[in-house]
Parts: structure tokens; sequence; C-alpha cells
């Protein structure tokens, strides 16, 4: 009878790649949910044409290097990665826009460096920044809440006649708190706040926005919950954002930034927070690693926000540090047992 | 109950437990053969005393511990020896290992075993060396050899000894069926190491809560022995059995990197090993036997069981029923550190703690290997606080530097990272295989630093070989060259130049060299010198009268073009029979020195050659001949100068220098006369057939002469012609002394000194 030989251990947990996946693409719901109440279903269209784009360009690209198509592409990463981008993209965008996009984030930046894991940037702020760039009227076209624009959400079927083109509707597009707070000029935040609609129908910061990142503050916390990821990054990231906010906050007057709840709870910060910032391919790699990871994400991205070109700036941040990450390595190693205090990565040893 | 720390890390594989603890503890048969590896520990194989066809009995020491880092084997049953052999034995590797195989009677017949009445009177050295003639190695795994670990360092004081009744693995209940059973006996063992160790402060049994029977078992047990052995229990974490761990839990201490327990002030050990140390102290009961869980889907039952050691697992297992057809992969221990055994015929040893036989869907072969995803729960995971990604990253790198920066070293390979790995990636195997390539390439490192030392030495010695040949070959050189000048200078007043060059041998493997000493050689022949100048002063002469007769042939307008060519020629004639004159006059004997001008006035350069050339030809009276004149001539002048500056008048200093510049010519004068009247009477030798026409090759005929004298002499003589030549320097430097003290020269103290020097060196030779 022959035995196997195998090397301990011989037993195994229940933890899946493609079950961490699955868990991330659940917590995506409830964000989901509030977008599309506040703004139709432009964001489902998205994520339907960034899936297809992506689930087909991984499986080019895995053909062409000889690997297993049906192996890799279950373990639901290039999912994850198209739902992210649709959650990212404008709702209602082109959809060329959203095909380059998918395959910059599957191509260019995760199959070219080797697939899954072996990616220094995140793929889906990658294919971002990437049409930000070349394409930067139609990623400025926001939906405004229906409440705010008065016209009906739109159906499913007239989002995707929309995306394609075939539609004209005028109108739905309205500036994000963002874009009001960038182009704030001489008036101050209170008299702002009053003066327009946006904020007037909702509470902090402004209608629509601030349920979808509660909705993304809900996942991310199920999240947590699920051990998919450990508390330090995202809170670091808040808290650093929070932070500047409040230092440089100062009462609301017209040069002012916004207050840390605002902040919070505009654009895409929790969003980015639990769902782009704990990537856990590109970010640092020890809990102490990620403290300062998180942090100078939330850093940044006040910078870039507030005196920066672009009103919102997660994928800017996010990138920068994942420069940093290796670096930001090298020196937060933990401590391990037995040894007085922790260790440098680069360090000589006899 | 004091207060546990909690385990870092770690994780919660399912316990699996109850299976092997439905029935009691089964005594396994004695088998038919059994196995005996003399390697059953960590540190040196034990070396076999027995031979093979002797008859042993139950007990017996077969082979002898080697060292101190070392542990005998004992027979397990009486039988036969019948083979010392190599055999497959338990090891990841598959490796196999030299053992004693004893064919068993079935008798189970015992040696005289030596206990002892009232083992705590006896003096440490007693029961170490009882521990160790046991053969008593970690039980626990591990198999270090217990005499060692209880004779901690002198330097280390131990405050704190560990029982580990931990068994925090999955699976294996062995420990925990001793306790419940033997929990007296383990309390009186721990009682006796604590005496061992003289009495640590803090005595304690390290328990997992699940394990509540032993649990009770101890504390009564502890209790009816004076309550100082404390039971401590803690939470059920895998790994918290592991020594390291186990000491930060009970302790709060962390042991340091790449060093023992003992260090720190503990000492920890098994509570099989306490067991088995009990029997060997109070029944002097050498280690034979140890209680192994079988446990595993493919077994009809599964349980504990007393078993010898050296028993085949085959035989083991065909006791609980196993199926060989449900079984996949058979491992020698529990699920998260043990290895996979390849064959049945291994033996039970004093490490086996458990055999697991699972089927396919008990223990499911892990999936392949997907990419790692760095999402950081082996770190989370880690008991030791690494970080496995990286080390994972590393290794796949094979960058020694990064895995030992991160600390590589301190993983304890207990799997809970790949445990928890949701790509199912095989970490623990990268890690053991990178340990081992990095001792690989520290081995291989110091082979090749002593390559290095060794090649540098080398080359080292081969230099200054090199540098030795080079010196003797440049000594050659300069000492052929200087022959070479000296038969060059007697070559130019006359004598073949054969002789004298015979001397100067071209350097070796020099052609140059070779072919400018020919060249050198033939110009050194005055008599085809002298044929070629002739010949060139012919040449030129015939080149003269024919431009001439052009010039005169030639038309008027060439007529100044042809001029020139007429001055050039005639030019060129004076020159060639300047040269034939110059040769002709070195040629001829230099017999006076300042009249002889044989190089016109307009020449200074071939002048001041001429000169230097016949200064060098001139023998030493000749010289000073020449100096006194020259010096005669300068007073002259010098008086001229006096004449003249006081016949124009001039006073003062000017004056004074001019005249005590004259004053000094004059001394010189004075003492250059002295030094030819004192070389007159200096004999000239020559040899007899050579006619003596420069003094040059007079002064090598004479050396040449001494030298063949001095070869035919014996040493006496040439002591007396040494000591005859030292007094003639001696009378001459005292004549010089006089001289001086009789015009107070300033020089006084140098002859002073001279004259001593002689006569030291004459009084030397006389007594030599």
């Amino acid at each position: 009878m022959a035995f196997m030989r195998q090397s301990s251990p011989h037993s195994h947990g229940v933890n899946s790649t493609a079950g961490v996946m699955q868990t991330v693409l659940l917590a995506c719901i409830p964000g989901l949910l509030a977008m599309t109440v506040y703004f139709g279903f432009g964001n489902i269209v998205n994520i339907i044409i960034a899936a297809i784009t992506a689930l087909g360009c991984e499986a080019a690209i895995l053909k062409l290097r000889g690997k297993p198509v049906g192996f890799y592409l279950k373990d639901y990463s290039a999912l994850v990665t198209a739902v992210l981008l649709g959650l990212a993209l404008p709702a209602y965008c082109p959809w060329w826009l959203i095909v380059v996009a998918s395959f910059s984030a599957i191509v260019l930046a995760k199959q070219l460096y080797g697939g899954l894991g072996y990616n220094p940037f995140n793929p889906a702020m990658v294919g971002y920044v990437i049409v930000l760039i070349s394409f930067p009227l139609p990623m400025t076209q926001w939906a405004g809440a229906s409440t705010l624009t008065g016209i009906e959400p739109l159906s499913f079927l007239q989002g995707l006649q929309q995306s394609f083109g075939l539609l004209h509707i005028d109108g739905y597009t309205a500036a994000t708190p963002l874009d009001l707070l960038k182009q704030n000029d001489g008036l101050m935040l209170s008299q702002l706040y009053q003066s327009e609609a946006v904020f007037n129908h909702g509470s902090v910061a402004g209608a629509g926005w601030e349920w979808v990142n509660l909705g993304f503050l809900l996942g991310g916390l199920y999240l947590l919950y699920k051990k998919i990821f450990t508390w330090h990054a995202p809170v670091s990231m808040l808290l650093g954002l929070g932070l500047m906010a409040a230092l440089f906050f100062d009462g609301g007057s017209s040069t002012s930034g916004g207050s840390p709840l605002f902040h919070w709870f505009s654009g895409a910060t929790m969003l980015g927070a639990f769902f782009i910032v704990t990537d856990p391919v590109s970010s640092a790699v020890s809990n102490k690693g990620r403290i300062v990871y998180g942090f100078l994400i939330g850093i940044t991205l006040y910078i870039i926000r507030v005196w920066g070109n672009y009103p919102d700036a997660i994928a800017f941040a996010v990138l920068l540090m994942n420069f940093a990450a290796p670096f930001i390595d090298y020196y937060t190693l933990p401590r391990s047992y037995g040894h007085s205090k922790s260790r440098r990565a680069t360090e000589k040893t006899e | 109950m004091s207060k546990c720390f909690p385990l870092t890390g770690g994780v919660h594989p399912a316990e699996n437990k109850q299976q092997s603890l439905q029935q009691a503890l089964k005594q396994a048969a004695i088998p038919r053969q059994l196995i005996l590896p003399i390697s059953q520990h960590i540190g040196a194989p034990a070396a076999a005393i027995v031979e093979v066809g002797e008859t042993v009995l139950a007990g017996q020491t077969i082979a002898e511990a080697q060292g101190p880092f070392s542990a005998p084997v004992h027979a397990s049953s009486s039988g036969t020896v019948v083979a010392i052999e190599e055999r497959a034995i338990p090891h990841p590797s598959g490796f196999r290992g030299e053992c004693i195989i004893i064919e068993t009677d079935g008798q189970d017949n015992w040696v005289e075993l030596q206990g002892s009445e009232h083992p705590f009177k006896l003096s440490h050295e007693d029961v170490l060396e009882k521990i160790r003639n046991a053969g008593i190695a970690g039980m626990g795994g591990a198999g270090f050899p217990a005499a060692i670990k209880l004779r901690p360092p002198a330097t280390c004081d131990i405050d704190t000894l560990i029982i580990n009744g931990t068994e925090c693995e999955p699976y294996i209940t062995a420990d925990d069926v001793l306790m419940q059973r033997r929990a007296e006996d383990i309390i009186q063992g721990t009682l006796l190491l604590a005496q061992l160790l003289d009495q640590p402060q803090r005595i304690v049994i390290g328990v997992e809560d699940n394990k509540p029977q032993a649990i009770a078992a101890l504390q009564t047990a502890s209790r009816q022995y004076g309550d100082k052995v404390e039971i401590c229990s803690f939470a059920t974490k895998y790994p918290s059995g592991g020594e390291k761990q186990l000491i930060h839990i009970l302790t709060g201490r962390e042991v340091p990197s790449q060093k023992l327990p003992a260090h720190i002030g503990v000492v920890l050990q098994n509570v099989g090993t306490v067991a088995a140390i009990w029997d060997a102290v109070k029944l002097g009961r050498p280690l034979v036997s140890r209680i192994t869980t079988v446990v595993g889907q493919s077994l009809s039952e599964q349980g504990n069981a007393e078993v010898r050691l050296g028993t085949p697992v085959q035989d083991l297992l065909a006791e609980f029923g196993f199926k060989p057809d449900d079984c996949h992969n058979l491992i020698a221990g529990g699920p998260m550190m043990g290895f996979s055994l390849e064959t049945l015929a291994a033996p039970i040893v004093k490490t086996s703690n458990c055999l697991l036989a699972p089927t396919p869907e008990e223990l499911p072969p892990a999936p392949p290997a997907q990419a790692c995803i760095r999402c950081g729960l082996c770190a989370e995971a880690c008991p030791a606080s690494l970080l496995p990604q990286q080390l994972y990253w590393y290794a796949k790198a094979q960058d020694n530097e990064r895995l030992l920066s991160h600390n590589l070293m301190d993983c304890i390979e207990c799997g809970a990272c790949s445990f928890v790995c949701p790509s199912s990636i095989p970490l623990v195997q990268y890690y053991r295989a990178s340990k081992g390539a990095i001792r690989q390439a520290e081995v291989d490192k110091v082979k090749s630093d002593r390559s290095r030392q060794r090649f540098e030495f080398r080359q080292l010695r081969l230099d200054k070989a090199e540098a030795e040949k080079e010196a003797k070959r440049q000594a050659r050189k300069k000492a052929a060259e200087l022959a070479k000048q000296k038969a060059a200078a007697a070559k130019a007043t006359g004598n073949d130049g054969s002789q004298a060059t015979g001397a100067d041998k071209p350097a070796d493997n020099d052609l140059v060299a070779a072919a400018m000493a020919r060249v050198q050689n033939q110009q050194a022949d005055p008599a085809e010198q002298l044929a070629k100048l002739e010949r060139g002063v012919n040449n030129a002469h015939n080149r003269l009268q024919s431009a001439q007769q052009k010039m005169a042939e030639a038309e008027e307008p060439q007529q100044e073009k042809l001029a020139a060519r007429v001055k050039q020629a005639e030019l060129r004639h004076a020159e060639a029979k300047k040269k034939l004159s110059d040769f002709n006059a070195e040629q001829k004997p230099v017999v006076s020195t300042a009249e002889d001008k044989p190089v016109s006035k307009d020449d200074p350069v071939a002048a001041a050659i001429a000169r230097a050339q016949a200064k060098m030809s001139m023998s030493p009276q000749e010289k000073l001949q020449a100096n006194l004149d020259s010096l005669a001539k300068r007073l002259d002048k010098a008086r001229e100068k006096i004449a003249k500056a006081e016949a124009d008048g001039d006073t003062g200093a000017k004056l004074d220098a001019v005249k005590t510049g004259a004053a000094k010519l004059a001394e010189k004068i004075a003492a250059a006369e002295t030094e030819l009247a004192e070389l007159q009477p200096q004999p000239t030798t020559t040899v007899a057939n050579k006619p003596e026409q420069d003094a040059a090759s007079a002064a090598i005929e004479k050396a040449k002469s001494k030298a063949a004298a001095q070869a035919s002499m014996s040493d006496d003589d040439k002591r007396t012609a040494k000591i005859e030549s030292l007094k003639q320097r001696l009378s001459k430097a005292e004549l010089r002394l006089n001289k001086a003290e009789a015009e107070h020269d300033d020089n006084i103290e140098a002859f002073k000194t001279g004259v001593e020097k002689l006569k030291q060196k004459l009084i030397e030779m006389e007594v030599n």
C-alpha cells in the first residue's frame, strides 16, 4: 500500500480566497442599494458592463498565459474589481468609459504584473485614474439625487440605454457636494448650505451621498465582523481624514474645507475606507504598517480634496500610498516572540 | 490558581479528541519483531553494544550513549538480536536508519531492575545518572535527552518548573490518558524534579481546559503530596502546548530568540517524560514503552495503547483493525505537526505520540495552492508574531538575508499559518525548505572561506617566490652591467673587447638586450669601427667631388642650388673626417692630460666628453696630476683677480673673499701634492705578458691577479695578506692624520675616526 507523502499540516481551515471575495461582494450590497434608491439603476448597469469586460479580459489574458482559465476565474477577484469600478464610476457614464476602465484595471494593473497577488497597485483605482485623466468630462458628470432633480430615478432599461447613448435625458446631472465645496468662492459654509439644494435635502453631506456612505459603512462593519480584514487600515484612514478636516476647519468660513463629518460622509470616503484601502494585495503587510498606510491615505485625501485639482481623490491617495507600501513594510515589522524590539527588514544578520 | 497569559495568535482546529477516549487504554501485544533505532533522540546516536545472535532481556541496554548529548537504547522485550542494519525509521524525509532488530521470544523476561526505596534521598548525581541510563528523552515529540535538560548551566538560576500536559494538537489524547491514570506518579516525579533543580519557587503543571478529568486527577494527587504542585488550566487554543508558548502563557516571560528556557530560569518537561523519570528512579525501569494514540476513520477501533518501543507500526495498527485501502495518508503525530509515514514497517519510537490513519473524507488533501493575496490571516494566527506572508515571498525569492531579518529561525513550524491560509499555500513547507537552504549556505560559506584563505595564502607564497626570483635577476643584471661598464672602459684604451665584454652576458630571455649587446660588441671592436669611419670619410669625399663636378657642368641658374649641395657635401665630409680623427684619438693611449686636446675647441660638448673619457682612462696617479694642474691654474687665476682688484683699488668684503678663495686653493694644491707624493710609492703590479697601456686596464689586471692569487692562497695566507693591506691603509691614514693635525684641518675628527676604525679592524683580524 503506497501512502501519500504530504507535508504538515494535514488539516486545513475553512477559509478560501473565493469565500473572502464573495463576502466582500456581499458587503457591497447596502451601499449599492442606497445608490439605486437615490440615483437609479445607473450603477447596476455600470457593474454589469464592468463585470462582463473584466471577466472577458481576464479569461483572454489567462488563455494567452497558458493558465487554466476556470481555476483562476473562480477566485472572484476580477468580479470584485469590476464591482468596485462600477460603484466608483459615475452612474450613466458612457459604456466605452467603463470598458476602458475595466480593461486597464484587469489587464494593465493586474495581469501584466502576474495576476492576483502580484499587483503593486490597486487595480480598480488604476482603472479609475486612467479614465479620469483621459476623459475628464464624462467623469465629472454625476447624477443628481432624484429627490433633488425631481426626475424619476431611471429604470434599469433606461439606464442601459443612457449608457449606450440611445437615450437623451437632460438635467439629471448635478454637482456633487464635494464639487460645490471646491468651487465655493466667497460663501461661508452655512450660506452655501442654505443656498444649494443638495444640502437642503441632506443633513450633513448632501442628498443621497450621505446614505450611500452609510451603506458602505455598514458593509465595512460587516466585513470587520467577519474578520476579512483588521480594523487598522480603515480606522486609521478615517482618523487621518477626520484629523486633517478638524485641524483645518475654521468654523465654516468661505475658505474652509468642510467639517470632519462632511468629509466622512461625502464622496467615496466610506467606499474607499472599507473596500479600497483594505485591498490586501497592495496595502502594507503588518498591522503597524497598516496604521501608517491608512493614516497617510487619509491625510493625502484631505490635501488633494481641499488644495488639489480634483474634488474627490480616493484613487490618487490610495495609489500614492501603494507606492509607499513596500517602504512602510520595511520599517513596521512586528516584534516577534523572543525579541526585545522589532527589527528593520533591511537588517543584515550574521 | 495563578494568572495565565493569553496565547498570541493561534487557531482553533477541530479537536477530534473524543474518538480515542471511548475505550480504555489497551496494552499492546509484544510484537514478533522489535525494530529499535539507535537514534530516537536529539543528539549523537547511540552505539550498539550487542552482537547479532546475542540473547537479550527486556530492559537490557543494547546501545550505549555516545558522549554527553546522547541517550542509550534498551531492549523492549526479551529475545535474540537477529540483525543490526538499516531499516525504515519514522522520519519526515523517509530516511532509513541503523536499527537493532530483536526477534522476541514471547517470554518478556526482564533484567534485574535497580530501583530505589527512597528516591528523594538520592543525590543529584545519582538521580541524573539513573535518568540517563534509563534512556529518557523528551516524549512530547522533540526527544531532547532529559538528563541534559535537568542539568541546566550553572549560571542559570531555575525558579520555575513547568510540566507540559497541554497536548494542544487535535486527535492526540496520549497525555490525557496518562494524566488520568498515573496522576500520582506524575506528581511524585514532578516533586523529584523539583528537588533535582533545588526547589524552584514555582512548580506548575499546565493543562488545557478541554481535559477536565485529567485536571481533576492531578489536583487530587497534588493535594495528596503536599499541594506544592500547582495545576494551571487555560483556554484551549493551538499551539499553546509548544514549549515557548506554554512558558509565556504560564509565566508571561518570553524565551529569548535562539536561547534555552533555562536562560530565563525555566525548565519544562512533558508529563510522559516525568512519569518515565519516576519509573526510572523509583523502579529502575528504563524507557521501553509509551502510550500512543491510534486514531483515524480507517481503523475499526480508535483509542490509546501502551506499546513497547520498537513495535512496527503495522502491528500496532493491526490491533486496531486498520484498513489500509481506506487510508490515503498515514501520519505519525497529529494533523498539524505530524509527518507522513511512507511505510508500515517503521517502528514506534520514544517520540511517537500518535498514529493518525484518516480516510480521504476525514482529512482531505489540500486543494491546489492559489496566489497569496496578502490578506494577513497568517500573521494574525502566528504564535511567534512573525509575518508569514513576507516569509513566503522571500522564501520563494530565496532571499536568505531578508528571511533572517524577518526572524525565520524563530518559526516553530506549528502550521497555524498554513491552516488559516485562504489560498491553501503550504507555508510551513516553504519555511522548512528555506531553513535547510540557509543552514546549507552557512556550511558552504565556511567551506568557501577556508578555500579562499588557502588560495590567498598560496598566491602570497607564489608572489613571494616570484619576487625573490625577480630580485635575483635584477641583482645579476646590475652586476652584469657593472662588469660591462668596466669592460667598456677597458676597451676604450685598446684591449680586445671580447675579454671585457665577455663578462657582459645579455639578460635572460631578452632578445633585444642580446642584440644590443651584439651591436655594442661590434661597435666596441675598434678595427671594425675604424674601417666603418674610414668608409664614411671616403663616401663623403666622393660625394663632395661629384657635387663639385656637377656644379661645374651645370647651367647658371642651377648653380646656386648645386652650390648649396656642394656646401652640404663639404660639411658632411668634414664631419666624417672629424669622426675618424676622434676615433683615432680615442684609440691612442692617453699619457698626458691637460695638454691633450684631441678635439677642436669649437665643440664644447665633445670636448667635455673627451675630457671625461680621458679622465676615466687615467690612472690615479695621472688623475691627481691633472687635479693638481687644474688647481694650479685656478690659483693663478685667483691671484690675477687679487692683483687686479688691488690695482683697481677695491677694498672690503670682495677683496677679502677673493683672498680667502686664493688661500683655500693654495691649501688644496698642497694637499694634492702630498697625495701625489704618497701615491708614487704604490706598486703597480701587472701581469707579465700584458703591456701596460692603460691605468684602468692595469687596475683590472691588478684585481684579477689579486683574485687569482687569493684563489691560490690558503686561508692563512689570505688572512696574512688581508692584515698586510690593513696595515698599509692604517699607516696611510696615520700619515694623513698627522698632516691634518699639522695644518689644523677642519676635518681632523674625520681623520681620527678613520684611523680608529682601521686600528679596530686590524685588531679584529689579528685576534680571529
